[in-house]
């Protein structure tokens, strides 16, 4: 099963550059087209439905303002294994 | 998967503790955010925030000190070299780099950034190269590429009169004081992972003390070049990595085996 993760975007800080958007390999990340943030920047938005985002973070090192955290998940089976080790 | 399974969330990717948690001023797309980054996160990597001093130069990135989470000293323009160095010899047990663009340490810099490597100072010297002056409006720098449209080579740059873009990398590798020097960019992520080993291998040549190290970076200004982001980052890639070719230019014999420690 592929990894799971998401993204947590600060929308305040998002300039819509759209380099995150860019560097993302599964396409899921758009700029928003109905609001703007307080600057005035459209900013990014995960869209992601069919819950494909595997948390790789190229979106995160694409970002020249260090808007996103990414999260991925694990089993805590794994995690467990990894502590025995 | 099971319901069995418990699944619990780590993060992967956040901001690094050396960079200061406020909005910068630079313009949408700009890779000076991302230079900011992958530096910061060097330093944290290196554990060495609370002994690092950057000085900032004049131009765009004149405010760094406040984005980095570190102390900080600001220079007149092009003389971060020479600051640095007072700061490194009065405190040699202190981090101390300088964050310069081209206009600042390839035009009324360029003495400055050449003794302090003939010198073989200590320092590190993180260099932004996207060929203009970015904060004064879009004017020719002496990195601007031959035909390239400024505000003041409106027709393109001509070689007849101004000559050829100059490459720093290649000039101050010729120079014995120096231990490390390398050029990358940041047009993508594979090139921003390869730019941070780089500026690690630059800190860890000072903290080892061997001499002056210095990274280029190719970087963009979509404001000025008047392209998107997007377009700005194909522009690095098709027509200032052929001018400016990556890769190390100077490695010092005894920088080599810190290439290795990663």
């Amino acid at each position: 099963m592929a990894a799971k993760g998401r993204i947590e975007i600060n929308e305040e800080r998002c300039k819509g550059c759209t380099l995150c958007a860019l560097a993302c390999p599964q396409t899921i990340i758009e700029m928003a087209t109905d609001r703007v943030n307080a600057k005035g920047y459209y900013p990014a938005l995960l869209v992601d439905p069919d819950v494909k985002c595997t948390g790789c973070a190229l979106c995160a090192v694409a970002c020249p303002d260090v808007c996103i955290t990414v999260y991925r998940q694990v089993p805590s089976k794994t995690r467990r294994a990894e502590a025995a080790v | 998967m099971t319901s069995a399974v418990m699944v619990e969330e780590k993060v992967v990717y956040e901001r690094p503790e050396s960079l200061a948690d406020v909005a910068t001023h630079y313009c949408p797309g700009c890779t000076h955010g991302i230079a900011h980054r992958i530096v910061a996160e060097v330093l944290d990597e290196l554990g060495v925030r609370d002994r690092t001093i950057g000085v900032s130069p004049v131009g765009c990135a004149v405010l760094a000190y406040k984005y980095f989470n570190t102390d900080g000293a600001e220079a007149a323009h092009g003389r971060a070299p020479a600051m640095a160095t007072g700061i490194k010899r009065v405190m040699p047990d202190h981090v101390v780099f300088t964050y310069q663009g081209d206009g600042d340490l390839a035009a009324i810099g360029i003495a400055e950034i050449i003794h302090a490597a003939t010198r073989g100072e200590n320092i590190t010297t993180i260099f932004v190269n996207n060929a203009i002056y970015g904060m004064t409006g879009g004017q020719m720098a002496p990195t601007t590429l031959i035909g390239q449209e400024t505000t003041s080579s409106p027709g393109g740059r001509s070689q007849t009169l101004t000559g050829f873009p100059v490459r720093m990398a290649e000039l101050m590798a010729g120079i014995t004081g120096s231990a490390y020097i390398a050029r990358r960019s940041l047009h993508n992520v594979k090139e921003i992972n390869t730019a941070k080993r780089a500026i690690k291998t630059a800190f860890l040549a000072q903290l080892n003390g061997l001499g002056f190290s210095m990274v280029e970076l190719l970087s963009t200004c979509p404001t000025n070049w008047k392209v998107s982001p997007a377009e700005a980052l194909a522009w690095v890639e098709s027509d200032m990595v052929p001018y400016y070719p990556l890769g190390d230019y100077k490695v010092a014999e005894e920088v080599k085996p810190l290439m290795k420690r990663r």
